[in-house]
């Protein structure tokens, strides 16, 4: 289910056909301009049920080439004598190469990774190269596993960039070595490069001083690319490029952008989802010093100011009367209430083998237990906003953009301009975790049409203060699952029968028609569906409750909730059946030799077996995610008081290739760290209709003194490089859990687990003694 | 009139006395390197230095640090900082970036006061910036390294 949401091949944002802002720039050399080229490299790593599409897509690539030209990035005049061998890659007479990324860097390091690829097959030096964010343009910069769909998610950027970006580096190597051979007559293949440096015999260039010469190059079509065994880059520890800047204060992110004359918007949102604005009085509000204007839009009201404080002043100084008839006013404990009700009834079937029901008639013992998972936000420390520049004809934004496509059809219907007219500039992301990919451009259209209600007579920055960020929803749905297995007299199941009950976060998005089959959302059920171990009955079905809490994907999506229920309730068998909780997923595990190494070196690493301090415990899990093995190894220490401490985590991780070893390992910890928030503290709950958190003092989450101690070990492996961004998030409940139960001999099914109650640590002294 | 002295140099601006030294700093004087978060002084991102001591700018009205010296992130000179911020580029400890103005304020603060912190001292003295990349262990690590370094 992972890979197929990975994939999905039916998006419907069909059609971009996004001429460039410089399409009058035709292939070929231009005077002042360098050269020109639309070289199209995608479509080389689709997966081959995505032909249809793929040929569809060439044939446009095919016609792009003539008009597409590259290097728009940032909107940046070429220079004189500047190279741009493809989208890609732009290559200064100052001798600098700038590679373009057509994926956000949210923290992720993507810039890093991807601009890795490039230097790879140009064989440059690091220090040459820099990174810049792609415009919105689906042609060139679509996600190649998203057919003609711009975007970053789903832990893709490197699985779907490693051969593309690879191809550029190649191609535009070959066009240096091409300019070089014929600088100093002498055959290419006599040409070396190394560090960025072009030589033959005694003679020297570098790529700067080939630039222009380059230029006129033929373009290569099948560049040639190294073997694994000649990478000099790949595969080693090389300093991120966006560091700097962000250890001085000097990135930008959309939060800083200030243009001139622009307003900045706060709004004011329904107190209840669903709720609307019946009337309101801004004459306290327009009477502030710095408020501009008051405008309602169509989910609030919202004050524009000359800055962000005048502007909350007076959002809080406004009088809303809301009508609420046709608001959402149920509360957590009510939706849990029909959630149970619901998982009393079979769902729509998501896997069927065998035949779990009468298997489980035969099984010697039988378990069952239930879990329940609150809503979550995602909580980026930059909260959501967007900055909006109108013009008669032209809509332009800066973001931390991460659904190019998705956002620029949205804006282009808002405004009924063709989607090319909407000019996207992708800044920093002050974090996402899946939240500025909203399938919904929430809050980019809340921007947009604050703009347009003061007839873009203004840019307009739209701030979200942190209760915004916190109450105005599009959170991790709220899932309740309830589990029964049994197994036969050796502890072996034999049947399985798993039923999820959560909102679908697919549903009423483009990425419906690909991700929802037959009333199944994949995202619901990945990690259960495509459960690992071999159990020869299994029946999994959900059902998708339609509740008007507005649901979104977090970081790992499905897996935050269907790993936890897995992995703790796997290893509730191992110990029924009297077996060592490794040992015994190992033998399940049979048929997945990925799940078995992360396993096994997971409990190596840590000891497993080795004997603690009493009041300590450990806890394993293992889960795949886009592709992505991780296992985990908690310890924790359970104190007196009922509170408890994640101590050290081991982590072993198989993600094919590690391109850039030391940025798997800071994706492991911080994945990690992310996923323990939610283990420990995080929850969004809703009475009446209204969220109850509001900022970080009561939607709390892991700070320094809650870290544990980590530790990454990652799995040599030649197989296509898998994303990192998100397998270690939820890994770390189950593993914590296990730890607990480990400790205390009571199992733990329902998170966050903030505390250990007082029955769990009567159990604990008993189980200690 | 409103007037501060931020990275040595004063500024005098026509805001209310209630405004909040963060927004004066990044919408007004125009320095952007301090960060929004929460606006509740529970996230640390606002971090700045008032007369060497880290303050939340987010709840400090502009007139509690009218006369008073004024660091950002922009104007950090001294060898605390340095040691910080080549032992964060080092161990490349950022991810999104967002936080880590205020982490770095906060760190250099710390080492300022105490030049061997330990690890319960960090938390003491960290614990008020999150940073939800969670990289803590890194951040960790650079503080103790930095603190190598200065020794």
């Amino acid at each position: 289910m992972g890979q197929e949401y990975m994939n999905p091949k039916n998006i419907n944002y069909d059609k971009i056909i996004n001429l460039s802002r410089r399409r009058f720039l035709v292939t070929g050399v231009t005077a002042g301009a360098g050269l020109t080229l639309g070289v199209y490299l995608g479509g080389c790593n689709k997966p081959s049920a995505e032909k249809a599409t793929e040929a569809a897509a060439d044939k446009m690539a095919a016609a792009a080439t003539n008009e597409a030209g590259p290097g728009l990035a940032g909107g940046e005049v070429v220079t004189d004598s500047s190279f741009e061998p493809n989208a890609f890659i732009r290559i200064g007479s100052d001798n600098m190469v700038t590679v373009v990324s057509k994926h956000l860097e949210m923290g992720q390091g993507t810039y890093t990774g991807l601009a890795t690829l490039v230097a790879e097959e140009l064989d440059a030096s690091w220090d040459q190269i820099h990174v810049e964010g792609a415009p919105a343009d689906a042609k060139r910069y679509n996600n190649l596993f998203w057919g003609p769909t711009q975007g970053t998610g789903g832990s893709t950027a490197m699985a779907n960039s490693f051969e593309q970006m690879r191809k550029a580096g190649a191609a535009a190597r070959a066009m240096l070595v091409g300019a070089a051979a014929q600088k100093w007559d002498t055959p290419a293949d006599s040409i070396a490069i190394k560090d960025g440096v072009l030589s033959h015999g005694n003679l020297r260039a570098t790529f700067g001083e080939l630039a222009e010469l380059a230029a006129h190059q033929p373009v290569p079509t099948d560049a040639f690319l190294k073997d694994p065994d000649e990478f000099r880059l790949i595969g080693t520890v090389l300093p991120r490029k966006d560091s700097k800047e962000k250890c001085y204060g000097k990135a930008v992110y959309t939060q800083d952008v200030k243009l001139p004359g622009m307003l900045t918007a706060v709004v004011a949102h329904a107190p209840r989802f669903g709720g609307k604005v019946k009337s309101f009085d801004a004459t306290e509000a327009k009477a502030l010093k710095g408020v501009v204007e008051v405008v309602q839009i169509p989910n609030g009201v919202a004050v524009l100011a000359k800055d962000t404080w005048s502007a909350k002043k007076g959002r809080d100084l406004l009088t809303i009367v809301w009508d609420e008839s046709s608001a959402f006013k149920l509360g957590s404990d009510e939706i849990l209430a029909q959630y149970k009700q619901l998982a009393e009834s079979a769902g729509a079937v998501a896997r069927k083998d065998g035949d779990a029901e009468q298997a489980m008639t035969q099984a010697a013992q039988t378990f069952e237990a239930a879990y329940e998972f609150p809503y979550l936000a995602h909580a980026a420390l930059e909260p959501m906003n967007c900055v909006v520049k109108l013009t008669a004809e032209s809509c332009e934004i800066w973001n931390g953009e991460q659904l190019h496509t998705g956002d620029q059809m949205s804006l282009a219907a808002l405004f009924g301009i063709p989607p090319e007219k909407v000019i996207i500039n992708m800044l920093y992301a002050g974090g996402s975790f899946g939240r500025r990919a909203n399938p919904h451009s929430d809050y980019v259209l809340e921007a947009a049409s604050i703009a347009k209600a003061i007839n873009g007579k203004a840019p307009v920055k739209l701030v979200w203060l942190r209760e915004d960020d916190t109450q105005a929803g599009y959170y991790r749905p709220m899932y309740y699952h309830k589990i029964k297995a049994g197994l036969d007299k050796d502890g072996k199941p034999v049947s399985w029968q798993h039923r999820i009950v959560g909102q679908s976060i697919i549903k009423g998005t483009p990425f419906e028609g690909g991700l929802i089959k037959d009333g199944v959302d994949g995202t619901s059920v990945e990690g259960v569906a495509n459960l690992p171990y071999s159990v020869p009955n299994i029946s999994v079905d959900l059902h998708s409750p339609e509740i008007d809490i507005p649901v979104q994907w977090w970081r790992s999506v499905g897996s935050t909730h269907t790993a936890f229920a897995v992995e703790t309730f796997i290893d509730e068998l191992a110990v029924a059946a009297k077996q060592d909780p490794v040992d015994y997923r190992m033998r399940l595990l049979d048929k997945h030799p990925r799940h078995t190494t992360v396993l096994k070196l997971a409990a190596e690493k840590a000891g497993w077996g080795s004997p603690l301090a009493a009041g300590k415990g450990r806890g394993i899990a293992v889960h795949e995610s886009f592709n992505t093995y991780v296992a985990q190894v908690a310890e924790v220490t359970v104190k007196d008081d009922g509170s408890y401490s994640v101590d050290r985590v081991v982590v072993a991780v198989d993600c094919g290739i590690a391109v850039n070893p030391d940025i798997i390992k800071a994706q492991m910890e911080g994945g990690m760290g992310f996923g323990l928030s939610a283990v420990v503290s995080s929850k969004i709950t809703l009475k009446d209709g209204k969220v109850e958190q509001s900022n970080f003092h009561d939607y709390t989450v892991l700070r320094m003194n809650q870290m544990p101690e980590v530790e990454v070990h990652i799995v040599k492996s030649a197989q296509p490089p898998s994303g990192v961004g998100e397998p270690a998030t939820p890994v770390i409940a189950p593993a914590v859990a296990n730890a607990l139960f480990n400790v205390t001999g009571q199992r733990f099914y329902v998170l966050p687990i903030v505390n250990v109650s007082n029955t769990q640590l009567a159990s604990r002294r008993k189980h200690v003694a | 009139m409103i007037q501060l002295m931020i990275n040595g140099t004063p500024h005098q601006l026509d805001i209310d006395d209630d405004m909040p030294l963060l927004w004066a700093t990044r919408d007004i004087v125009g320095l952007t390197g301090t960060k929004f978060g929460c606006g509740m002084a529970q996230c640390g991102a606002c971090t700045v230095h008032i007369d060497g001591q880290p303050i939340r700018s987010c709840v400090t009205p502009v007139s509690v640090a009218q006369g008073k010296n004024i660091t950002t992130i922009e104007g950090l000179d001294s060898k605390e900082a340095r040691a910080v911020q080549s032992t964060w580029e080092k161990l490349d400890v950022v991810q999104c970036g967002y936080c880590q103005s205020g982490q770095i304020m906060s760190a250099t603060a710390l080492l300022a006061q105490n030049p061997k912190p330990s690890d319960d001292d960090i938390d003491a003295a960290m614990s008020g910036n999150i940073c939800r990349c969670a990289t803590y262990a890194r951040i960790r690590a650079a503080i103790k390294e930095a603190a190598r370094s200065l020794a």
